[in-house]
């Protein structure tokens, strides 16, 4: 039987790998949009895991929130990947360094 | 649908009917209007913030099913963030002009991160909360991002994105766990739920929301992209990164943790002081040997934050009346300081940023010299003027309810913090004069810089009207 441990720790490793693919990734910028959105999703299973445990449609509505403004968050970081790339000419990870200090 | 409620929100309502008919106008006449729209956008504003005088705006009480209070504490913060944001789109044509021209788009970008600022410090269920914290972020991407042929204005975009979603991430983790376990999103219910203590899932959830705060408001541990972003940004961007959204997101921290985590209060409280002492120190240590004017203000926006968090330490009404007192001087006193960096041009009319081009200008420029002196004195906290009073009103706060110690450090480190502050008033005065900045005819920007300076000189007259304002404010969270 599956119950809502399993699906908080599924959430909790999706989570994990999000943040870490953020972190040690040193390679390309869309791997870390790609962990964003790992991110968020982890957060919508935790969401609909506990709305359909308590019997409660708001942590569904969130899910759908959560959805929507993900959209626009992608949207919005692809078109900054643009400009940067256009500005810079690389979209690797370790080339963002213009300002140190 | 009642109209009272609607009549609540009216802030809200004009701003948003006025960023997307402004973003018709700037569609169809494009940049050549610019101008029209910054006007009637900053017009928005002013009306936005006279509703604020109208009763149902500050009469508290939930609306919207719970998802929303319009209380005086709201009425205050929106207030500051309505002023901070007129002027930042108001000192912003002239700097833009050196950088092909100004975009329509700017004003209305920030009459959106407005709204989302609005509905932040309204929210009282933690589903407001994250759609206006994102209405806000994403407007700040595209903001930072604004000059997009530069190279240090991409980067600022790409780092304040990458950072700032993943501090949405952590935030929203936090809050699937606190609705999961409290079993509601309303921060009343949440206050209800963590009454008989908190369990390990409770405790996570309360863990992960203030980090992704902290990030927000760019307090220690969680502030490694401001220095990047404040530097690479156009500065009337920087400017409103470091005015309006610090006063939404402290604001938002100081409900949730008065209003949703107030009866888990010992667990944040501990969290709180690490983030206050830590932004303090590393706000005051870090920004020593910065060469660049912008970087140092990052640094400075870092200390300043973690001053006003000691305010929120205790937990109790006067230290969130500080708070929210300390967040109206700061915010006078940061708009006052970047309206003088905007004046740093060379004789091309290209912005300079050094701190070493600052030398002698007391010579070339007096009257911008004293001016920079005021805010940097303030800033420091140096008694006469306003920016001691905010630090003097958190210190007495934390020091009533007892945390002597914590007073104590803070106040030793403002005085390594004053080191860098008086370090330009030095470069100012008694330096021997650099090639002078281009001689600027600009009366909005001096209009604003005087203003500014009026009120750190003179800002204890005000003394009874912000007292009784920010009490007011507190009292509606308690």
């Amino acid at each position: 039987m599956i119950g809502l441990a399993h699906y908080l720790v599924v959430g909790a490793i999706l989570f994990a790998l999000g943040v870490l693919g953020i972190i040690i990734n040193r390679k390309n910028v869309i791997i870390i949009l790609m962990s964003i959105e790992l991110i968020l999703l982890a957060v919508n299973i935790n969401l609909v895991a506990f709305s359909a445990y308590l019997g409660d449609l708001v942590g569904q509505v969130f899910a759908m929130f959560v959805l929507t403004v993900a959209a626009g968050e992608a949207a919005i970081g692809l078109a900054i990947l643009v400009i940067y790339f256009r500005a810079r000419g690389t979209i690797a990870v370790d080339d963002v360094n213009r300002m140190k200090g | 649908m009642d109209t009272a409620v609607l009549v609540s929100v009216l802030p809200e309502i004009l701003l948003t009917v006025a960023g997307l008919v402004l973003m018709m106008v700037a569609a169809y006449a494009g940049d050549a209007a610019a101008r029209i729209v910054s006007w009637l956008s900053v017009a928005s504003l002013a009306l936005a913030g006279a509703t604020l005088a109208c009763p149902a705006v500050h009469a508290g009480g939930p609306i919207f099913d719970g998802l929303y209070s319009a209380d005086a504490f709201s009425a205050f913060a929106k207030a500051l963030i309505f002023a901070a944001a007129a002027a930042c789109i108001l000192v912003a044509p002239r700097f833009f002009d050196g950088e092909g021209g100004l975009r329509a788009e700017y004003p209305i970008l920030i009459l959106f991160a407005c709204v989302g600022m609005s509905m932040m410090v309204s929210a009282i269920d933690f589903l407001t909360l994250y759609v206006g914290l994102e209405l806000n972020s994403l407007a700040a991407y595209v903001l930072a991002s604004f000059m997009r042929k530069d190279v240090r204005s991409a980067e600022a975009g790409l780092k304040y994105f990458v950072l700032g979603a993943l501090a949405s991430g952590i935030l929203l983790y936090g809050m699937s766990l606190l609705y999961g376990f409290a079993g509601t999103t309303q921060f009343a219910g949440v206050a209800v739920a963590l009454k008989d203590g908190l369990g390990a899932g409770e405790l996570f959830g309360l863990v992960f929301i203030l980090s992704g705060l902290a990030f927000k408001i760019s307090a220690v541990p969680f502030h490694m992209w401001t220095p990047d972003v404040y530097e690479g940004a156009p500065t009337p961007v920087t400017a409103f990164f470091a005015s309006a959204p610090k006063v939404a997101a402290l604001g938002l921290t100081t409900r949730v943790a008065i209003v949703a985590l107030g009866t888990a209060g010992h667990s944040w409280q501990q969290i709180i002081i690490f983030m206050a002492l830590a932004s303090i120190l590393l706000g005051a240590v870090a920004a020593i040997n910065q060469p660049n004017i912008k970087r140092l203000l990052a640094y400075s926006s870092i200390n300043n934050i973690g001053f006003a968090l000691i305010g929120l330490a205790p937990g109790t009404a006067e230290g969130v009346a500080a708070v929210l007192s300390y967040l109206a001087i700061y915010v006078v006193m940061t708009i006052g300081s970047f309206v003088c960096v905007l004046q740093m041009r060379d004789k091309d009319g290209k912005p300079v940023e050094s701190i070493a081009s600052l030398a002698g200008l007391s010579q070339t420029r007096p009257g911008l010299a004293a001016a920079f002196a005021i805010f940097m004195f303030s800033l420091a906290g140096i008694p006469p003027l306003f920016g001691f009073w905010a630090k003097f009103l958190v210190f007495d706060a934390a020091v009533a309810e007892g945390m002597t110690g914590l007073a104590a450090i803070g106040i030793a480190s403002s005085v390594i913090g004053a080191f860098y502050y008086l370090r330009i008033v030095k470069t100012i005065y008694f330096d021997a004069p650099a090639e002078g900045f281009a001689e600027a005819r600009s009366p909005i920007d001096y209009g604003i810089m005087t203003l500014c300076a009026a009120v750190i000189v003179l800002g204890y007259l005000l003394n009874p009207l912000l007292g009784s304002a920010s009490a007011a404010a507190a009292a509606s969270l308690f």
